[in-house]
């Protein structure tokens, strides 16, 4: 492919104008891809990009996929890694490959001289060459934004389920946030696991964090009482706030015998209660 | 032929499942165990599933089944031991065992029979001991 050749011997020969140039061009394209990554850090980038490509075109190949363009991807990813991570929008972390465009163009068009046909072919083979490299960086971008978000979920499940021993034999599981089929799965896990490891014969799922409660959760939630309830533990619903106690109503849900309390301190006194333990002073005994 | 221990203590059978259940085997259990209740006269069976570590829609089912066959033939279920995974497979297949009692261990599946079978067995002790005999 001569377009090629050409367009590597520009690149070879040119490099320190080019990386200035382009450097100036990111600066001018208005994105914030400098100021946020960093003026060291882009221009080593930069710098490391360019010769990754001119180390590419020497291999012959032109498809970006092939293994010799490996170091050119891993620049890419590199920057759109970053990118994602520090908040820039897709089109930022294009920017930086796109503004790579008229740097290119000009030298080409230096070392063409007059030649249009010629001219005409290089700018082809770089626009489509540089549009790769550009849909590389978006499809990184998405990919780097997804595996963060997935981080952040299933760090939230985590978080979001803990089971605590309120006394000897009495588990608590405040729950906090919608309650989907896969946090009641993680839920009813952790819970049906504490209940093996403490024997506790009672436990308190509290909903007082639970914003709504529609047929679909009340049905995890008796989903969860029902597995401690076959591994011999009572459960006992607590939080139910005035209007949650309506719309269960409502719906027509059925409880199915469920232990409900308002509070979680009346669940609590209800459990030690069950389990043959006196409260000293369980009423408010002051004023 | 493999089949699972069936032992009698005082007025109560205790059944402990230390095997992988089979299809066939849960038949024999169902069999041997209602046979049990009938010559004997037990007042409460007490079955321990606590090394069950695989249940499938038809163990469950035989579970459900063999504790209204004990109470056709008046002797209450306690299934104690099951393990979270069991649990959660149960309620997933839809089988909640409503009629049957659970504990946490064999223990206190003893003290969830002899409660709830106290009144019935003040009176009955006499003459069951002397059947037993």
């Amino acid at each position: 492919m001569p377009e090629n050749i050409r367009l590597a011997a520009v690149l070879a020969r040119n490099e320190q104008e080019l990386l200035n140039d382009w450097l100036r061009e990111q600066a001018a394209s208005g994105t914030r891809t400098v100021r946020v990554l960093g003026e060291t850090i882009v221009r080593d980038q930069s710098r490391r990009l360019l010769v990754a490509m001119r180390e590419a075109f020497a291999s012959g190949h032109t498809s970006i996929d092939d293994a010799a363009w490996r170091e050119v991807r891993e620049v890419l990813s590199e920057v759109s890694r970053e990118g994602a991570a520090s908040g820039l929008t897709p089109s930022e972390t294009a920017t930086f490959v796109f503004s790579l465009k008229r740097p290119l163009f000009a030298a080409l068009r230096k070392a063409t001289g007059n030649d249009a046909n010629a001219l005409a072919d290089e700018t082809w083979a770089a626009t489509t060459l540089v549009d790769q490299l550009g849909l590389y960086t978006t499809e990184v971008f998405q990919k780097a934004r997804e595996e963060i978000i997935q981080r952040q979920q299933s760090e939230m499940l985590e978080l979001s389920t803990p089971v605590v021993k309120l006394w000897q034999g009495v588990l608590a599981l405040p729950l906090i946030g919608t309650l989907d089929s896969r946090r009641t799965q993680i839920v009813m896990e952790s819970l049906l696991e504490r209940i093996v490891e403490t024997g506790a014969e009672v436990a308190i799922i509290d909903i007082t964090g639970v914003p709504t409660v529609d047929t679909l959760v009340a049905q995890h939630l008796i989903k969860a009482v029902t597995a401690a309830r076959l591994m011999g533990t009572e459960c006992i619903i607590s939080g139910i706030r005035p209007q949650i106690a309506q719309t269960i109503v409502h719906l027509g849900v059925d409880l199915q015998g469920v232990t409900t309390k308002a509070t979680l301190a009346d669940a609590f006194q209800l459990a030690l209660t069950r389990g043959g333990r006196s409260l000293p002073a369980a009423t408010p005994s002051h004023g | 032929m493999e089949r699972i221990p069936i032992l009698k203590m005082g007025p109560f059978l205790l059944v402990t499942i230390q095997v992988e259940m089979d299809d066939h085997l849960a038949m024999t259990l169902q069999d041997d165990l209602t046979d049990r209740i009938a010559r004997t006269g037990a007042r409460g069976v007490l079955i321990d599933i606590s090394s069950l570590t695989l249940v499938d829609s038809f163990i469950g089912r035989m579970l459900a089944n063999v504790a209204a066959m004990a109470r056709v033939l008046d002797a209450a279920t306690v299934v104690v031991g099951m393990q979270p995974a069991v649990a959660i497979t149960l309620v997933e297949l839809g089988l909640s065992l409503p009629g049957i009692r659970t504990a946490l261990n064999v223990e206190r599946g003893m003290k969830l029979l002899r409660d709830a079978l106290a009144p019935a067995l003040d009176g009955a002790s006499h003459d069951a001991g002397a059947a037993d005999l």
